[in-house]
């Protein structure tokens, strides 16, 4: 299974088609995959809280939106999540590498790894965790759930989930 | 001029467009003097006005005019970049530049002192930048709407602040009567 490819043709299938995104490594390939596809309008944003931004104005304007962005951005949107996106009740799935996880090579992203899933239940976010490549066969029915109950939605994907980071 | 005679002298000109105005006292003045389901009130999140109202330009074709603060676009410099890259003509951003915090009780900004917003938003790429003075906004304000191109305008006025309630509509309320005239 290609999930780069699963997780955009499940965007596009659910209806969505303003994307922004902040990069990471393990989201090189689904950026790109996004980026090729004319059903998703691709617009890059300097900082994710600007991102959600634009995601929140998109979904005013009549079109599904969506970010793609490190975990270490929970760190900076929390004020946007609660007073825009929480506050006026507006859907958001969140795609989100969740680096400093098992078989992370970088010891500077365990320090926000350990303090992301506290926040975002702190933040009463929804949260699901892919582990396993099988387990984007549940990304459907989370963008579904988004879309239905008008909430942040976060999708953590971890190294291992992307197929980890080769010899490094 | 100060933010909130400029408002009482563009409302006539913004009334009929969609427009996103900026948390605290610019969103309260624009609800006290003329409140439409075609104004999004921002109630929190400092920085975004323009972002939200880029999303909403890119998303479908009618005007936008986000109303910013010289404070907001500071806190926020990243949107010019995305603004300038992506550019749409439907979109204005007006950024009232009092050279001061104005809701938090006019501390000043650095854009009231060496840094100038025109020359940064230049420098980020955007094509059209005017910077005008808050008595001649008007006649700018309408023609950026107008025309095809996507305007920043900078109006450089005067700082101070009048007093007035806080916005006690409910945001869930905001939002939903605004996407009804957004669709309308
Ligand atoms: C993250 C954050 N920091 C500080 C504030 C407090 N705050 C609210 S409005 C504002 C001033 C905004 O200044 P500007 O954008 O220039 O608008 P003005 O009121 O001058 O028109 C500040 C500092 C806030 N709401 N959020
Ligand atoms: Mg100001």
């Amino acid at each position: 299974m290609n999930i780069d490819k699963k997780i955009t043709d499940d965007l596009v299938a659910n209806d969505v088609s303003f994307v922004t995104t902040v990069p990471c490594k393990q989201l090189a390939g689904v950026i790109e995959e996004i980026d090729q596809r004319s059903e998703i309008f691709h617009i890059p944003s300097n900082k994710e809280d600007e991102g959600m931004g634009l995601c929140a104005g998109a979904f005013m304007g009549g079109k599904r939106s969506a970010i793609i962005m490190q975990n270490t951005a929970i760190g900076v949107t929390i004020n946007t999540l609660a007073t825009l996106t929480q506050f006026y009740r507006m859907p958001l799935p969140m795609i989100i590498s969740y680096r400093g996880e098992l078989r992370e090579p970088v010891a500077c992203q365990v320090e926000m790894a350990v303090h992301t899933k506290a926040l975002l239940a702190q933040m009463h976010i929804p949260t699901y965790h892919f582990h396993w490549q099988d387990d984007v066969r549940e990304f459907d029915n989370i963008l579904k759930y988004t879309f239905m109950c008008n909430k942040p939605v976060a999708i953590l994907t971890d190294a291992n989930f992307w197929g980890g980071y080769g010899d490094q | 001029m100060i933010r909130s005679e400029i408002l009482k002298e563009i409302a006539p000109i913004i009334r009929d467009h969609l427009v996103v105005c900026n948390i605290g006292l610019p969103s309260q003045e624009l609800h006290m003097i003329d409140d439409q389901p075609t104004n999004f009130y921002m109630l929190g999140t400092m920085g975004l006005s323009s972002s939200i109202g880029f999303g909403l330009a890119l998303a479908q074709s009618k005007s936008v005019i986000s109303i910013d603060g010289d404070g907001s676009v500071l806190t926020n410099l990243g949107t010019l970049p995305t603004i300038a890259n992506n550019a749409t003509g439907n979109f204005t951003l007006l950024i009232i530049d009092n050279g001061s915090y104005g809701s938090t009780g006019d501390q000043p900004t650095y854009a009231g002192k060496k840094t100038s917003l025109t020359a940064v938003a230049r420098a980020c790429g955007c094509d059209t930048v005017i910077e005008v003075q808050d008595k001649d906004l008007g006649p700018v304000l309408q023609a950026a709407i107008d025309s095809d191109e996507m305007t920043i305008i900078v109006c450089k006025c005067d700082s101070g602040n009048i007093k007035l309630p806080v916005i006690t509509m409910d945001p869930v309320v905001i939002k939903h009567r605004f996407m009804e005239a957004v669709k309308a």
